[in-house]
């Protein structure tokens, strides 16, 4: 008879479905999962002690560069955490822009997990599908931060600037055709809110494209039904947030339980699964895409209505607009001195936290009275995820261990920090 | 609305806080609310046994750990640059890295866990902070209170170098495999100790100390801003 014996399996740091710079050691029984050892750190910066050698202004790019799929969730996580320290009041035109973004990243972010997801489970099509909306959203991005990605929109005390009034159109180029073009430019014609306002109608349209393709799809169920069950209880002992606590049945939404932003203005549910399975925070996440529609279409509504100011007119903590700096004094020296030194909160300590698509990102600031965050800490949603990959895994065979770091949505600018 | 709720959510935390001091108080405990947070300083040898009875009493019910981290309060309220009175150095932008003198803190008030506590049930939070002895960082684990603390403790352990008693796997995390050197003290310079590079002549990656030059692009600075009197006046009793 054969000698049976365990043995470990190298899984990444570079495997297509690692989703970046995982490596997990696996100790397998055949192909069964004995246990499952994940090692982190290989994308780790020190974003953390970065922040502390910077002013606090300057710490809100690294944001983006955390959790580089829901880049504006994170921004706001910090600037609410920053905004708490200094007692600063939030202009409401901000609050909605804020509300309106967090929700196109929660589509964007959603959207790449959709795609990846299915992607390692095998349907090809999907990825496809998602890209082509996710275009449409960083198109927004670029519109009103010049940057498709690591935008840093959001400031203390507010946003960077309005919404623009004109939509950026693509021009003739040699490698379109001009009908192309004037396709592509079709949704572009008014301002922004025109452009978001016409993808909120579309897009629920797409997200039953999504559906068609996966929810009722034999192979997706068989995939992802059953898989990695976690109960609501060892989801609160796992320090589990986000789709992944909801999946398991537990109605916790930071948007509606501690709402910030315009949240307890605007009006959505929030989806629940009830066998806290692979397809239930499948489901989950897909009905997120619909409720996040809804809640943009609210704010492309109110924004419409009602124009104001976008930060905070206190010149010690928001840039006084640049035609004041070149004809007045003071203004120039409050540039001057904001650029340079910064703003000093109050010695104190301060955790701020929202509803990031991938669960709680929190921000964990405590200030000494200096220009400088004395310590920062970010909470990442993705991070006690992935701690339970052994608990989640086990018992399962390798195939799942894929559709399970589907399932979590890790991504590891944020896991590393 | 926003109104209603966030002054629900404080009077929720003002009788969570009246609670803990009624409970705790006489073990040593000290409770604060800043900022409608409620932070209770715990005394080490208590950690356990009451953070237990946080999780299962009924008045608290706070089943789940958001958050632990490390904090390093070497250096806290010292500036690189005077404010107050003119400096003789003169005006000059090369400001000198400001070296912080570990040992200026008390023994038992440099290293601390801050552990962040979430209660779905009264939808509360709550923050614990348990100072750790500066020479021997030596705290229990609370993974047997709350699972998701096992990486949260690591990474602690690897930035900061607070061991945690009863952890059942006290790993580095973060840092590479074989680093040297805990980098989140404030005593661990922000370039590091060593740099890493291929070597044609050994055909391997070496180590060798590192060659940049430290500098401070912006200075910490501490000024006593007026707009904030009153919320320091609240604070002044935390840290």
């Amino acid at each position: 008879m054969p000698e049976i014996r365990n043995y470990t399996l190298n899984f990444g740091p570079q495997h297509p479905a690692a989703h970046g710079v995982l490596r997990l050691v696996l100790e397998m029984d055949g192909e069964v999962i004995e246990r499952a050892d994940p090692h982190i750190g290989l994308l780790h910066r020190a974003t953390e002690k970065l922040a502390e050698s910077k002013p606090f202004n300057q710490t809100i790019p690294y944001m983006d560069r955390l959790d580089y799929v829901s880049m504006m969730c994170s921004e706001h996580g910090y600037v609410m955490a920053v905004e708490k320290l200094l007692g600063v009041q939030v202009p409401m035109r901000a609050k909605y822009i804020r509300t309106m973004f967090d929700e196109i990243t929660r589509i964007l972010n959603h959207l790449m997990w959709l795609g990846t997801h299915a992607l390692d489970v095998g349907a090809m099509t999907v990825f496809l599908y998602a890209f082509r909306e996710r275009e449409d959203l960083m198109d927004c991005y670029e519109a009103v931060s010049g940057a498709r990605m690591h935008a840093a929109y959001y400031r203390v005390g507010g946003v960077y600037r309005d919404l623009p009034e004109v939509m950026p159109r693509y021009a003739n180029n040699q490698f379109r055709s001009d009908a192309d073009i004037a396709r592509k430019n079709e949704t572009r014609q008014g301002s922004l809110l025109d452009f978001i306002e016409d993808f909120a109608n579309r897009f629920p349209g797409l997200v039953d494209e999504y559906e068609t393709l996966l929810t009722d799809n034999r192979i997706w169920k068989q995939r992802t039904v059953g898989i990695g069950v976690v109960t609501p209880e060892r989801a609160k002992q796992l320090s589990f947030s986000g789709p992944m606590v909801r999946g398991s049945g537990l109605a916790w939404d930071l948007r509606k339980k501690q709402p910030y932003a315009a949240y307890d203005k605007v009006d959505f549910d929030i989806p629940v699964g009830v066998n806290g399975d692979c397809y239930d925070r499948y489901l989950v996440r897909v009905e997120e895409l619909r409720q996040s529609t809804r809640i943009i279409k609210q704010c492309v509504q109110w924004l419409r209505e009602n124009p104001g100011p976008v930060i905070v007119e206190d010149h010690k903590i928001s840039p006084p607009a640049r035609d004041y700096m070149k004809g007045d004094m003071e203004s120039l020296i409050h540039h001057f001195k904001l650029f340079t030194e910064g703003y000093c909160p109050p010695a104190g300590e301060a955790y701020a936290a929202v509803e990031a698509p991938k669960g709680e990102f929190g921000c964990y600031v405590v200030s000494d009275g200096s220009n400088k965050p004395f310590r920062l800490k970010i909470r990442a949603p993705g991070f006690p995820h992935l701690a339970a990959m052994d608990e989640m895994v086990k018992g399962h065979m390798l195939a799942d261990v894929v559709a399970v770091i589907g399932t979590m949505d890790v991504v590891f600018g944020e896991i590393d920090r | 609305m926003n109104e209603t709720v966030k002054t629900k959510s404080q009077l929720r935390h003002e009788t969570l806080q009246a609670n803990l001091v009624e409970r705790y108080a006489s073990k040593g405990c000290v409770v604060t609310f800043a900022l409608g947070e409620v932070t209770m300083v715990i005394p080490r040898e208590h950690l356990l046994s009451i953070a237990t009875e946080l999780r299962d009493d009924e008045a608290f019910l706070f089943e789940e750990l958001v958050d632990a981290c490390g904090v390093d309060y070497a250096g806290y309220g010292e500036s690189e640059w005077m404010t107050q009175e003119a400096s003789a150095a003169g005006f000059s932008r090369g400001v000198d890295r400001h070296i912080i003198d570990v040992s200026a803190r008390g023994e038992n008030d440099r290293f601390a866990v801050v552990y962040h506590l979430l209660s779905m049930a009264h939808n509360q939070r709550l923050r614990l902070r348990t100072f750790v002895d500066a020479t021997q960082p030596i705290i229990d684990s609370v993974v047997d209170i709350w699972r998701g603390a096992d990486w949260f403790e690591r990474e602690a352990f690897d930035l900061y170098g607070i061991m945690f008693s009863g952890h059942p796997d006290l790993r580095r995390i973060l840092t590479d495999y074989g680093f040297v050197g805990h980098p989140f003290r404030k005593d661990f310079p922000l370039e590091g100790n060593v740099q890493m590079r291929y070597d044609a002549e050994h055909g391997r990656v070496i180590y060798e100390p590192v060659s940049l030059d430290p500098r401070v692009l912006v200075p910490k600075v501490i000024r006593e801003d007026n707009r904030f009197v009153s919320n320091a006046q609240q604070d002044s009793t935390d840290a």
